[in-house]
C-alpha cells in the first residue's frame, strides 16, 4: 500500500462554527496506482487533496491519520510536513500558470529552491533537462522568465518541477480545468507518461470532470458532502456504479468521453447538506431517490465486491 | 497632498475587497465592525473631537481671534490650552480649528470624491476613446504636484475662505482615487449581472449607480476617509503658509501664527503643540479606522 | 519599448503645458485685477523699486497685445530661461534667485525620500512577519503619515533645537561663516542640515512602511507562494521573493508620493527657514513677488516630472514582465 488515510478529519474554522468539510474518509491506495477523486463543489475533494499536503490557515486537523509507505504523515504539523513536501509528497497545483514567481528566471528559481530543500542543483541538472524534454519543452526554457511562456508551456514546467524528486504521491489538482481540450488530453497522458517511467509511485488527480479522469485512472473515488460515496476500479464507476449519487453523476454525463462543465453535476435536484451542522446518517438523503428509513444511520463504507467499496445501504 | 499610500493598490490587493461583499450579510460585518479594535479607537478619537468642533465654540462667548486675556498664559484650569502672545486663548482657537478641519476635510474629500468616482467609473465602464482621454487627464493631474498648484492659485486669491479652498484642493486630489475606481469598476463591469443591465438596455449612469457602485460601497467609502485625509493635510499645508482663510481660524493657520509670531524661540510651545496633534489625532484615526474597515469589509484580512 | 516612452514623453509634455498654461492664465484672468493689487502693495514695501517695476511688468505683460501674442511670448521668455525679475530681491532674475535655492531643496529631498524609502520597506517587510510587530508598526506608521510635515518639524525644532540645544533650528550655516569648503563650514552646513532632514524623512518612512507592509502581505498568498510552501520551501525563501517582488509597486509608489514629499519640503524648510525652494515661496507670499512664486512653481512642476521619467526608466530596467512586455516577447 502506497497511502493509506484512516479516518481522517479536517475541519474549516469560521464564525459560526466549525464546517465539517473532511468528515473522516478511509482509503487506501495501491503502489502505481491512479486514482480520480471526484464530486462536486464542496465535497471535500479539494480539502482531501490539500490536506494530504499543506493545510492552509483556516484547516485544522480534528483526527484521523494517514500513512504513506508505512510512515506516519503528520499533517498536523506544518513544520514536520516540510520533511515530506516535494521528496515524498508533491502537488501540481490548480494555478499552475501562476505558481512559479513572475520576477525570476525560471531555471533560477527551480536552482532556488531546489538548494533550499538541500538538493544540490548540479545531481538534478541533467535528469531535469531530460524531462523537459519529455515533455516537449526546450531547456530554453530555463533562461525565460515565466511571462514568455504560454499557459500550457508553464503546465508542462511545473509539472516536471513537482516530481523531479521522484516524490511516492502525487497530487494534481484540477490540472486541466484551465486548458482546452486537446492540451487537456495530452496533459493527462503525461500525467500517464509520468507513473509508467516511476516518476511518480501514485497518484491522486482531484477533477470535476469525471470522463476525463476515466481515460487515465486505474480506480475512481467519489465523494459527497465530505464523506466518501464511492470508490472503485475506473470501469465499474462508469459502467456498474452502485451508489445512488454516483449513477445520477454517471448518468448526467452525456456521454463518455465528452466533457461538461461543473454545472452538469449540480445539475442533480437538490444542494448538498450545509456542513457547519451536517445532518445524521446518510448526507445525500434529502436529494436520494431510494432513501428510506434505515438512511437514518450513517451508512459504513464497505467493499461489495472486491476494490469495489460504497457507503449506502442499498448498495447490496 | 495625496493619501495613496496608506490603501492598497485595489489591483493588486487580496482579489475580490469589492466582489466579496455582495454575499456577505451585513449583520456579519457588523459583528467584526463591533469587535475591530482599530475602528473602535478609530472613531472614538474621530468622534468625540468631531463632538468637540461642532459644540465647544458654542460654549464661549468670545470669538477665536478676540484678545481676551494676559499674553503668554501657560495652559492652566481658566485656559486649558493657554494663551497666544496676543492673549487669544489657545482654546478656543483650537476648538474652531476642529470644525474647519472637519470641514475643509468633508468638502475637500467629497469634491475629491465625487469627481474621482465619476472619472474612475465612467472610463472603467466605458473604456475606448473615453477612457483613453479620462486616462490622460488623470495622469496629468497626477503628476502635478498639488500643493504647488494650490499655492499659485491661493497666492492670487483676494479673499479666501474655506468652502474656496476645500474646492480647490478637491479639484486637485482625485487622480489616484480615480485610477483605483477605474480599476475595480473594470473589473466589475465584466459581470454578468452588468452584462445583463447593459443587454436590457439601461443608461450607463443607471447602471453605475444601481449594479456598479453598491458593489463597492466600503470600497468608496474607504477612498472618501482617504482623500478626506489628504485635504485636511493639503488645507493645513496651505493654511501654515499664509494662504488659508482671510478670516476665521484653521489649525494650519494657529501653527502659522505661531512660527511667524515666533513661539518657537519664545518656548511657547502650547500654542503650536494643539493644532499640529489635533490634525494628526483626525487624520490619523481615520486611517487606522480604514484599516479596520477594511478588515470588517475584506473577510481574507479578518482574525480567526 | 519605444512607443512606451513616447507615450511616457507625451503625458510628461502634456503636463508641463498645462502647468505653464495655468501659471500663465492665473495672473491674468484671476477676478479683480490681482497683479495690479499685488503691485500696488509691493510698491509700498520697496519705494524704490516700484517705478522700475512698474514698467518691466507693463512691457513682460504686454496688455496692449493679443491675448495669442501674450501667450506665444510667454512661451518665448521661458526658453529663454527668463522668468522675469524678482521684487523681493530686486533686480535679481528669477532663475538665478531660484538656482541658488535648488541645492538645499535637492540635498534635503533626496536623501530623505531614498532613505525613507530604503528603511520603510524594511520596516514594513519586518511588520508583516509577525503579529506584534505588525501590530506596533502599522499604527506608528499611519500616525506618521498623518502628521503634517510642518508639525514634526516644529516638534523637532523645539525639542531637539531649542529645549535640549543640540541643534540650530535657522538657516542653512552659520550665519557667522562664508562658503568655503572648511571643516567648520562644512560641520554647520551639517548639523543644520540634519534636523530638516529627520524631519522629512520620518513623515515619508511611515507611508512606505505601510505600503511595504500590505504588498508584501498580498504576496505572501500569491500563488506563488502557496506553491513554494506546498513544495516545503523554507520561510527565508518565500520572504525573499515576496520581499522582491513587492519592492516594485513601491518604486511606482515613489512617483505617486513625489507630489507630497516636495510638498512636505517646502513646509519644512519654511519651519527651519532653510534656504530652499520652500523658503523662497514663503518670501515671495510674504513680499508679494509673484515673479518668484511663479517661477518656483514652474521649477517645481518640471522637477517632479524629470523625477517621474527617471523612476519610469528604472521601474522598466528592475520589472522583468514590463520590460519583456515592452519588448514584445510575450508569447
Amino acid at each position: 500500500m502506497s497511502l493509506k488515510v484512516s479516518d481522517l478529519r479536517v475541519y474549516y474554522r469560521t464564525l459560526r462554527g466549525d464546517v465539517h468539510a473532511l468528515d473522516g474518509p478511509t482509503f487506501t491506495l495501491a503502489d502505481g496506482e491512479i486514482m480520480g477523486l471526484a464530486g462536486e463543489s464542496g465535497s471535500g475533494k479539494s480539502t482531501l487533496s490539500k490536506s494530504l499536503i499543506r493545510l492552509d490557515g483556516r484547516m485544522r486537523y480534528v483526527g484521523g491519520s494517514v500513512e504513506l509507505d508505512g510512515t506516519e504523515v503528520p499533517i498536523w504539523d506544518d513544520a514536520a510536513m516540510n520533511r515530506f513536501r516535494f521528496k515524498e509528497i508533491s502537488i501540481i497545483p490548480q494555478y499552475s500558470m501562476s505558481a512559479m514567481n513572475p520576477t525570476r528566471k525560471i531555471g533560477v528559481m527551480i536552482a532556488e529552491l531546489l538548494e533550499s530543500r538541500g538538493v544540490r542543483f548540479k545531481t538534478v541538472r541533467e535528469e531535469l533537462h531530460r524531462r523537459l524534454e519529455l515533455v516537449g519543452l526546450d531547456t530554453e526554457v530555463l533562461k525565460r522568465y515565466p511571462i514568455e511562456l504560454s499557459g500550457g508551456m508553464k503546465q508542462r514546467v511545473v509539472m516536471v518541477l513537482s516530481t523531479i524528486l521522484d516524490p511516492s504521491l502525487l497530487i494534481a489538482d484540477e490540472v486541466t480545468s484551465a486548458l482546452d481540450v486537446s492540451t487537456q488530453r495530452a496533459v493527462a497522458e503525461m500525467l500517464v507518461e509520468f507513473r509508467d517511467r516511476r516518476f511518480v509511485k501514485s497518484m491522486v488527480v482531484v477533477t470535476h470532470d469525471i470522463s476525463l479522469v476515466y481515460q487515465i485512472a486505474d480506480s475512481i473515488m467519489v465523494m459527497y458532502a465530505g464523506r466518501l460515496a464511492e470508490k472503485a476500479p475506473a470501469r465499474t464507476i462508469i459502467e456498474a456504479p452502485r451508489h445512488p449519487y454516483t449513477r445520477m453523476l454517471i448518468s448526467a454525463l452525456p456521454e463518455v468521453g465528452v466533457t461538461y462543465a461543473e454545472q452538469r453535476l449540480t445539475g442533480i435536484p437538490g444542494s448538498p447538506p450545509g456542513l457547519l451542522d451536517p445532518p445524521k446518517g446518510c448526507r445525500f438523503r434529502a436529494r436520494c431517490p431510494l432513501a428510506s428509513d434505515e438512511c437514518a444511520t450513517e451508512p459504513p463504507f464497505v467493499e461489495v465486491t472486491p476494490d469495489h467499496h460504497v457507503a449506502c445501504w442499498k448498495a447490496e | 497632498m495625496t493619501a495613496a499610500q496608506p490603501l492598497p493598490d485595489p489591483l493588486a490587493g487580496p482579489e475580490g475587497t469589492a466582489a466579496a461583499l455582495p454575499e456577505a450579510p451585513r449583520r456579519e460585518a457588523l459583528y467584526f465592525a463591533l469587535r475591530n479594535k482599530k475602528l473602535l479607537i478609530g472613531s472614538a478619537i474621530v468622534g468625540s473631537l468631531l463632538l468637540l468642533g461642532i459644540l465647544a465654540p458654542f460654549f464661549f462667548q468670545n470669538g477665536p481671534n478676540e484678545r481676551i486675556a494676559p499674553p503668554g498664559l501657560e495652559p492652566s484650569a481658566q485656559y486649558w490650552f493657554g494663551t497666544t502672545q496676543f492673549g487669544q486663548d489657545i482654546f478656543v482657537q483650537f476648538a474652531h480649528g476642529v470644525r474647519s478641519t472637519f470641514l475643509v476635510g468633508v468638502l475637500g474629500g467629497g469634491i475629491g470624491a465625487v469627481i474621482g468616482m465619476t472619472v474612475g467609473f465612467v472610463a472603467g465602464y466605458k473604456g475606448g476613446w473615453i477612457d483613453e482621454i479620462l486616462n490622460m487627464i488623470t495622469n496629468v493631474v497626477l503628476v502635478l504636484p498639488t500643493l504647488a498648484v494650490l499655492l499659485i492659485i491661493a497666492a492670487y486669491l483676494e479673499s479666501r475662505g474655506i468652502v474656496m479652498q476645500s474646492l480647490f484642493i478637491g479639484l486637485t486630489t482625485w487622480p489616484w482615487a480615480a485610477r483605483a475606481i477605474r480599476s475595480q469598476a473594470l473589473s466589475l463591469s465584466s459581470r454578468d449581472y452588468v452584462d445583463l443591465a447593459r443587454l436590457s438596455g439601461f443608461r450607463t449612469h443607471k447602471i453605475i449607480l444601481r449594479d456598479i457602485a453598491p458593489n463597492m460601497s466600503s470600497y468608496l467609502f474607504m477612498t472618501f476617509i482617504l482623500l478626506f485625509g489628504g485635504s485636511v493635510l493639503a488645507a493645513a499645508g496651505l493654511d501654515f503658509v499664509g494662504l488659508g482663510p482671510t478670516d476665521g481660524m484653521s489649525l494650519g493657520l494657529m501653527m502659522h501664527q505661531a512660527v511667524k509670531w515666533g513661539a518657537l524661540q519664545l518656548g511657547v510651545w502650547w500654542w503650536f503643540v494643539p493644532p499640529g496633534l489635533g490634525i494628526t489625532a483626525i487624520v490619523g484615526s481615520l486611517y487606522i479606522m480604514n484599516v479596520g474597515l477594511d478588515e470588517v469589509f475584506n473577510p481574507k484580512l479578518r482574525e480567526m | 519599448m519605444r512607443k512606451y516612452f513616447a507615450r511616457k514623453i507625451f503625458v510628461y509634455a502634456l503636463t508641463f503645458f498645462v502647468a505653464v498654461t495655468i501659471n500663465w492664465m492665473i495672473p491674468r484672468f484671476m477676478p479683480g485685477d490681482p497683479v495690479q493689487s499685488r503691485l500696488a502693495r509691493a510698491s509700498l514695501n520697496n519705494p524704490e523699486a516700484s517705478q522700475a517695476m512698474r514698467d518691466y511688468y507693463t512691457s513682460v505683460f504686454g496688455f496692449d497685445l493679443p491675448i495669442w501674442q501674450q501667450y506665444l511670448n510667454f512661451w518665448g521668455a521661458l526658453f529663454k530661461g527668463d522668468l522675469g525679475i524678482s521684487v523681493w530681491l530686486f533686480p535679481t532674475p528669477v532663475t538665478d534667485v531660484i538656482l541658488r535655492a535648488v541645492p538645499f531643496s535637492l540635498g534635503l529631498l533626496l536623501p530623505a525620500i531614498l532613505l525613507s524609502w530604503v528603511v520603510g520597506n524594511r520596516f514594513g517587510a519586518y511588520a508583516a512577519r509577525s503579529k506584534w510587530l505588525d501590530n506596533t508598526v502599522l499604527p506608528v506608521g499611519y500616525v506618521l503619515t498623518a502628521t503634517p510635515y510642518m508639525w514634526l518639524a516644529l516638534l523637532l525644532a523645539w525639542g531637539l533645537g531649542i529645549v535640549a540645544g543640540w541643534f540650530p533650528v535657522a538657516g542653512a550655516y552659520s550665519f557667522a561663516l562664508r562658503p568655503d569648503f572648511s571643516w567648520m563650514f562644512v560641520s554647520s552646513l551639517v548639523q543644520h542640515w540634519f534636523l530638516p532632514f529627520l524631519s522629512m524623512f520620518l513623515v515619508a518612512l511611515g507611508g512606505w512602511a505601510i505600503g511595504m507592509r500590505n504588498m508584501i502581505i498580498y504576496e505572501l498568498e500569491s500563488e506563488y507562494s502557496n506553491y513554494l510552501q506546498a513544495l516545503g520551501a523554507p520561510r527565508r525563501l518565500i520572504r525573499k521573493y515576496a520581499f522582491r517582488n513587492a519592492m516594485l509597486p513601491q518604486i511606482t509608489g515613489l512617483a505617486v508620493q513625489l507630489g507630497t514629499v516636495v510638498a512636505g519640503s517646502l513646509l519644512t524648510e519654511i519651519v527651519f527657514s532653510y534656504p530652499g525652494l520652500g523658503f523662497l515661496i514663503l518670501q515671495a507670499i510674504q513680499n508679494q513677488d509673484f515673479f518668484l512664486l511663479q517661477g518656483a512653481f514652474l521649477f517645481i512642476v518640471a522637477g517632479v516630472l524629470i523625477a517621474n521619467f527617471i523612476i519610469d526608466i528604472v521601474y522598466v530596467l528592475v520589472d522583468p514582465r514590463t520590460r519583456i512586455q515592452l519588448q514584445g516577447g510575450v508569447k
